[in-house]
């Protein structure tokens, strides 16, 4: 339903929404949504031109990575690269074959993460957005390899890269494959971090296991987007282990600010002009102590 | 020791039983059976061997989770002629889950990382049952940039069912240590040897586990999940474990074959716990030997065979239509 507000944009090189989908997003009808905070009908229409936030609570909706892309970057500045890399199915792990099927049918996207070169503001970056909706983010070969490619963009053109998660941890599906996707891309960072190029990483809800606990973790400035849900172990796990309530607001982006993890938390409204201001600043700084 | 006898090693015990009680009644009476006996001995080794041969993976995982399945404490004082365990974060506290020290292994010295389980219910309960905080592997890296310094080697060796899912845990950063170790330990001046002794479990197996060699020995196992986590998760039933476990393909065979794992280190007849001697021996030779190829490396060979590995690992493939194909890679996985 973004498309509608934002036009057809021409960064798309990706298949264009099922009609399912577009039922995923609208459940209750083409014109209003119930939110899932509050329980208020909102009118679809204010509800995009809100960024899909509710007026009425401030309860941020999730959000696909195409609609995440245009509400982040500048109109028609988004080049994409890595397209052509796939999921294969080296386990022979049962049904994993017909959920990536799924979940490109479902996403119009061929993995759970797309990476490109864009402008934010007219500042040149290297941008990677994740897909909860492509197998809950998960992270296995391809997204490691997708991730570990934007890194070596960044480094090679020397343009401040800027992820935005959100998964529910490694792909199960690839085993052992997926969990290394975790020492890859931390490597990858380390020699990013080594060349002294910056890196914003901005953790959305849900931003979980191998993803928060790799890449996600080690950026010069972490954002978290307001009440984001963002783990290690998910709140469940944690509780059948420890067996007592968890206490309120446990694992949100604002109880993650207080405990020091993050260096802030945005609403998405803020997020576009943050990164702004930060990029301005980092760019002012360039060779002052070459 | 009784009360941890596993099934599959039930018949097995019930013939060497049968093997000492014919002994001992040829003992008493002077009776020479020894064409019996020697009969009873290779049924009782045909028996071992055929058991052994076709293990599956959930048996595999009783054996590496063997309450008397050798510790890090028992590697360490079977291997090192010299060790001083050193500790906490400097920052929090100090985990006693994952431990960690320097010593001399053959006059060679090593920096020594890893997890500590416990062999009973008490010492489980004190050293979390191996599974480590934020602290444990802030105090590995502490280590590990001290061996840096001191250009000695790294030892890790990982057995752990995960790191702890817990308030605390998740307060101090657990995501937020793992991710550090990863992306320090990629760039590390000194060898890295890592193996599995027993449980690999996950992210918390991984914060001590990224290295030159990755070993692991015969009936351990590294996993992206338990096994009754990933059946929880993805087929809501508990129950199909086994199922998940064998998909998973976690065993040291299966990881060899992926290229995940270098190598893998043979136990001894029945697997580490009948003979811990025996295993700590088998894991020092082949740390040895590997830390001899190693040695000859500059630090910047090191450091780029190492990221070029992990730059490495992944499998995809550059067509959806072969992905549909599905017949990628099979020969490799087997």
């Amino acid at each position: 339903m973004f498309k509608d507000l934002f036009g057809k944009p021409k960064y798309v090189t990706v298949r264009t929404r099922t009609k399912q989908e577009k039922e995923d997003i609208s459940p209750d009808s083409r014109l209003w949504t119930k939110c899932n905070s509050c329980n208020q009908i909102i009118f679809n229409k204010k509800l995009v031109e809100n960024l899909l936030v509710c007026p009425e609570c401030n309860y941020h909706f999730r959000i696909s990575a195409k609609d995440r892309l245009a509400i982040t970057i500048d109109e028609d500045s988004f080049q994409e690269f890595g397209q052509e890399i796939f999921s294969t199915d080296p386990l022979e792990f049962p049904d994993y074959k017909e959920k990536l099927a799924t979940a490109r049918a479902r996403t119009g996207l061929d993995e759970a993460i797309i990476i490109g070169e864009a402008a934010i503001n007219g500042y040149q970056v290297v941008i990677g957005v994740m897909d909860f909706n492509f197998m809950g983010g998960s992270m296995g070969s391809v997204v490691g390899e997708k991730v570990t490619l934007a890194i070596e963009r960044s480094i090679e053109t020397r343009k401040p890269l800027i992820l935005i998660t959100t998964a529910g941890g490694a792909r199960m599906q690839e085993g052992m494959i997926a969990l290394m996707q975790m020492a890859k891309t931390s490597a990858a960072v380390k020699r990013l971090d080594d060349a002294g190029i910056l890196y914003i990483s901005i953790m959305t809800d849900p931003t979980s296991g191998g993803v928060t606990a790799s890449f996600a973790s080690l950026a010069d400035i972490i954002i978290a987007e307001k009440g984001a849900l963002i783990a290690f172990a998910g709140p469940r796990v944690i509780q059948q282990t420890i067996n007592t309530s968890l206490p309120e607001g446990f694992q949100r982006a604002e109880f993650l600010l207080e405990h020091g993890m993050v260096d802030m938390v945005l609403s998405r409204h803020e997020i576009k002009d943050t990164l702004t201001r930060i990029l301005k600043i980092h760019q002012v700084g360039v060779s002052n102590y070459d | 020791m009784t009360n941890n006898i596993l099934d599959f090693e039930k018949p097995l015990l019930e013939l060497s039983a049968k093997i000492k009680e014919l002994q001992s009644f040829m003992d008493e009476k002077g009776l020479d059976l020894s064409e019996e006996l020697m009969k009873l001995k290779e049924r009782a080794a045909k028996l071992q061997r055929e058991i052994y041969a076709s293990l599956n993976t959930m048996q595999i995982i009783q054996i590496a989770r063997h309450p008397n399945r050798p510790t890090a404490r028992d590697y360490i004082n079977y291997i090192f002629d010299e060790f001083i365990e050193l500790h906490g974060d400097r920052k929090f506290s100090d985990d006693k889950a994952l431990i960690g020290g320097i010593g001399l292994i053959d006059n060679q010295p090593f920096t020594f990382l890893g997890h500590q389980k416990g062999k009973t219910t008490k010492e489980n309960l004190s050293r979390n049952f191996g599974m480590a905080h934020p602290e444990g592997y802030r105090k590995a890296l502490r280590l590990m940039k001290d061996a840096e310094k001191f250009k000695r080697p790294i030892l890790s060796l990982i057995n752990t069912p995960g790191a702890y899912p817990g308030i605390g845990a998740e307060e101090r950063g657990q995501a937020e240590a793992i991710a550090k170790n990863l992306m320090e330990m990629s760039a590390l001046k000194v060898p890295v040897i890592v193996v599995v002794t027993g449980e690999g479990g996950s992210g918390g197996a991984l914060g001590i586990g990224l290295g030159d060699r990755i070993m692991m020995l015969e009936y351990s196992y590294y996993s992206v999940s338990t096994p009754e986590a990933c059946a929880a998760i993805l087929w809501k039933d508990v129950e199909k474990a086994a199922e998940a476990a064998e998909a998973l393909k976690i065993t040291a065979k299966a990881l060899k074959g992926l290229g995940i794992i270098d190598r893998i280190i043979k136990e001894p007849v029945g697997g580490a716990h009948q003979n811990p001697e025996e295993a700590t021996m088998l894991l020092k030779k082949a740390v040895l030997e590997e830390y001899a190829s190693l040695s000859k490396l500059s630090p910047d060979e090191l450091i780029n065979q190492r990221y070029m590995k992990y730059r490495n690992l992944g499998v995809y493939n550059n067509d959806w239509n072969d992905v549909l194909e599905g017949e990628i890679l099979k020969e490799e996985v087997e």
